[in-house]
């Protein structure tokens, strides 16, 4: 019997124990962080509308990926699919971020400057030094060492290209008696060459996109030419040759600008399309019009017994957009 | 203990990472209220999506100048000779399936993500929030633009056809006009003369898809670090925000539907745009060759300002006797894009010695609050964007009939007289504003005055 109460007793302790036990899921939740807010079933039902919609689109877009042939893609198709499947999630987020999440205000201090420890850190790094008797002696030393290494990884860097040697870029595929043909390699008779139209011509066997290579010519009235002397014997018949790269940036003289209006623009000219640098066919190249510095390097022609067009030497000067140092005329 | 489905992954990852309260500070990082705080974000989504696009591109892509021809989908292209670069675009945009919606999403996000650093350069100057502490955040930001640049032209000049192939001349022309080192450079960089080795190529597909997104990806991540470490700035909306405190809305979970809602609205309409408005056709520009020019060849809009300033350029070139120094290209082309970055970068310095200030800000001005920092901002602008403009003057002519030479002498003007007005227009209707918001707060204070006192009145009479 006495035995029955104790069990009894031990019984009732554990039960009152259990009942009073601390119940910390229960006290988490009386102290939230995150506010409380009521819930809202119909913003709930908007986002699985939103979120099912996009899966439409998804669906759309796989659909169309597979139904399509190479080169019948509809784009516009695909483009609609993927963008609305991820503009319906966004939507769907959006609703989420409005209405389904606790719009919570809340303050923080902005960080101020960490008086003590930049002292510390200014201590431990002056007294680090406490074994260094020549420290900037050795801190020199070290830089030192350190450009040394730099400049030697460095180095292969050298091997991109020539270093203070720019002579490549005076080089031309023109030589005296080099054939003049177009981009099928057929070779420029002088008769081709009409008055009032522009041709591009090429070296014979010479790769077309050396920026050496290219040149634009063009039939003049022998009478307007304004050479200066030494290229008097240039242009025979008035055809007349020039590189047709641009000694601004580089684009090439695609534009042939017939005057119309005379007063302002009484030549045929070159224009570049790239930054409009317009240069004077009939005066040996001058630039009349835009940033070009320099003027368009003139090559003499000449024609052969068959009445072939052929180079009679290189170029007047550097083709193509200066750099340092280049000269402005005269060629090798 | 009973298993949890929240606490279990947590309690799994500090058990090894130690990480639950740095968690707990970042779940609560504060962000204020404010749209135009989100301009930021839209960069960091369009580079998100850049990276996407870009690999599966990657994937298609063949950086090389090897001949090929062409037989494909593509008609009027069949048969002809080409880089096997421009034929891999080529058949990114007709044959791959889905290609071309990639290719063009590509394309209209790295537009998109200049015009969002663009706008958000423009939040942060007029709102001050370059000032102390954030200086650094600034010039990073800065950083990250004028390295994209690069990135995005040579993004589009991969794909070897006529109109890259005209930027790649004229970027070859600035790279020689830089001075002593323009021509040993510009050998460097292509191998050889232009148009260069084929090793060039390869140059730059490394520099277009590694080396200058890995420098980019950096920097966001120094940028945001930096962004975190002293938060955000807040314009003053309440009396609880103040200089020393901020008021905003944790990342969880307020902040984070707001900002994936975002991330994937950006997605959704880059996305759109690649399918339904067609950009930089490359099949009908045709391949290119160093002889062949068009009119009307346009960057994209990015570098715009560039072409304008060379194009705007009075025709001078350095010279000694029959040699040439400093090229023209060298002016417009690089030495105005490095003044501009090295001003923009040290703007908060130079504000800070004209203003006196030497203060930290942590509240953001409204634009009238600093009239001098707005009017010349904003006359800053106007002066770019003109140079901008007339980088298209050509494309002027051809709408309007406006002449080009007419268009350029109005621009050399214009350039200087319109910024000048603008500035002291700006700054007297900041001052303006300032006043209205004065006599505002006055006229508040005196009505809510009155209204005290007739509250007070009928205790007064009743007593």
């Amino acid at each position: 019997m006495r035995r029955l109460r104790r069990w009894l007793v031990a019984f009732g302790a554990l039960l009152f124990g259990w009942l009073l036990r601390r119940k910390p899921d229960d006290e988490r939740e009386r102290d939230p962080i995150v506010a409380e807010g009521s819930p809202e079933r119909g913003a709930e039902n908007l986002v699985l509308v939103l979120l099912g919609i996009a899966i439409l689109f998804a669906a759309g877009f796989i659909v169309t990926y597979a139904e399509y042939g190479v080169g019948r893609m509809p784009n516009e198709l695909l483009g609609i699919c993927l963008g609305g499947c991820l503009l319906f999630i966004a939507a769907a987020l959006a609703v989420v971020a409005k209405r389904l999440v606790v719009t919570e205000e809340l303050e923080d201090e902005y960080p101020q400057p960490h008086e003590q420890e930049q002292e510390e850190v200014a201590k431990i790094v002056r007294e680090s030094g406490s074994r260094l008797t020549r420290k900037r002696l050795l801190l020199g030393a070290g830089a030192a060492a350190g450009g040394a290494l730099g400049l030697a990884l460095l180095t292969p860097a050298a091997s991109l290209g020539p270093v203070w040697y720019t002579a490549p870029l005076d080089r031309s595929p023109w030589r005296r008696g080099t054939r003049l043909v177009d981009e099928n390699e057929r070779p420029y008779l002088a008769d081709d060459i009409e008055g009032g139209s522009f041709y591009t011509a090429f070296p014979e066997h010479a790769n077309k996109e050396d920026l050496g290579s290219s040149i634009v010519v063009v039939r003049l009235n022998p009478g307007g030419l304004q050479l200066p002397p030494d290229r008097a014997s240039w242009a025979p018949q008035g055809i007349i040759a020039y590189s047709k790269i641009c000694t601004h940036a580089g684009c090439s003289i695609a534009l042939y600008r017939k005057p119309t209006f005379p007063v302002l623009e009484p030549h045929d000219a070159f224009v570049c399309p790239c930054h409009y640098s317009t240069f004077d066919p009939a005066r040996a190249g001058a630039v009349i019009y835009g940033p070009a510095g320099r003027p368009l390097p003139q090559l003499p022609l000449l024609i052969d017994d068959a009445g072939m067009l052929r180079a009679g030497g290189n170029f007047s000067g550097p083709v193509g957009p200066s750099w340092w140092g280049v000269r402005d005329s005269k060629a090798d | 203990m009973s298993p949890d489905p929240v606490r279990d992954p947590v309690r799994f990852v500090d058990e090894r990472t130690a990480s639950a309260p740095l968690l707990r500070k970042v779940l609560r990082y504060l962000f204020p209220d404010h749209w135009s705080f989100l301009l930021g974000e839209v960069v960091l989504y369009s580079f998100i999506l850049l990276i996407a696009t870009g690999i599966y591109l990657a994937l298609f892509f063949d950086p090389s100048t090897a001949k090929t021809v062409y037989h494909g989908p593509y008609r009027p292209l069949d048969g002809q000779t080409m880089s096997a670069a421009y034929k891999s675009v080529l058949d990114i945009s007709f044959t791959y399936k889905a290609g071309l919606l990639i290719r063009q999403t590509h394309h209209w996000a790295a537009d998109v993500f200049f015009a969002s650093i663009v706008l958000h350069l423009m939040r942060v100057f007029f709102t001050g929030a370059f000032r102390k502490p954030r200086e650094l955040t600034w010039i990073i930001g800065l950083l990250m633009l004028f390295i994209a640049l690069p990135e995005g032209f040579v993004g589009y000049s991969l794909a070897d056809d006529l109109l890259s192939g005209i930027g790649l001349a004229i970027a070859y022309g600035v790279a020689l006009s830089i001075p002593i080192i323009g021509g040993p450079l510009a050998l460097a960089i292509w191998g050889a003369p232009f148009p260069g080795k084929d090793v060039f190529w390869s140059r730059m597909y490394i520099a277009h898809v590694f080396v200058l997104p890995i420098v980019i990806g950096t920097l966001i991540v120094v940028h945001l670090a930096l962004v975190a470490a002293r938060h955000h700035t807040q314009f003053r909306e309440s009396r609880r925000t103040t200089q020393r405190r901020l008021v905003g809305v944790p990342l969880f979970p307020g902040q984070t539907p707001r900002s994936l809602a975002l991330m994937l609205g950006v997605f959704g309409l880059l996305f759109l745009l690649g399918g339904l408005v067609q950009i930089n056709p490359i099949w009908q520009w045709g391949p290119f060759e160093p002889y062949l020019g068009t009119n009307g060849a346009q960057p994209d809009w990015y570098l715009g300002w560039l072409i304008g300033a060379l194009r705007l350029m009075p025709s001078f070139d350095v010279t000694i006797g029959h040699f040439t120094l400093i090229p023209n290209p060298f002016w417009g082309g690089a030495l105005f894009p490095l003044l501009l970055l090295s001003f923009l970068a040290a703007f908060p310095w130079i504000e800070r010695r004209l203003a006196k200030d030497h203060s930290d800000h942590n509240l953001a001005d409204r634009p009238r609050d600093a009239p001098t920092r707005t009017a010349f901002g904003v006359a800053f602008l106007t002066w770019v964007f003109l140079i901008f403009v007339f980088g298209s003057a050509d494309r002027l002519f051809v709408l309007f009939g406006l002449s080009y030479n007419l268009l350029l002498y109005v621009f050399r003007i214009g350039l200087w007289v319109v910024p000048v007005v603008l500035f002291f227009v700006v700054r007297r209707l900041c001052r303006e504003l300032q006043q209205a918001d004065h006599i505002e707060e006055i006229q508040e204070a005196a009505e809510a005055e009155v209204e005290r006192e007739y509250a007070a009145a009928p205790t007064r009479s009743g007593a």
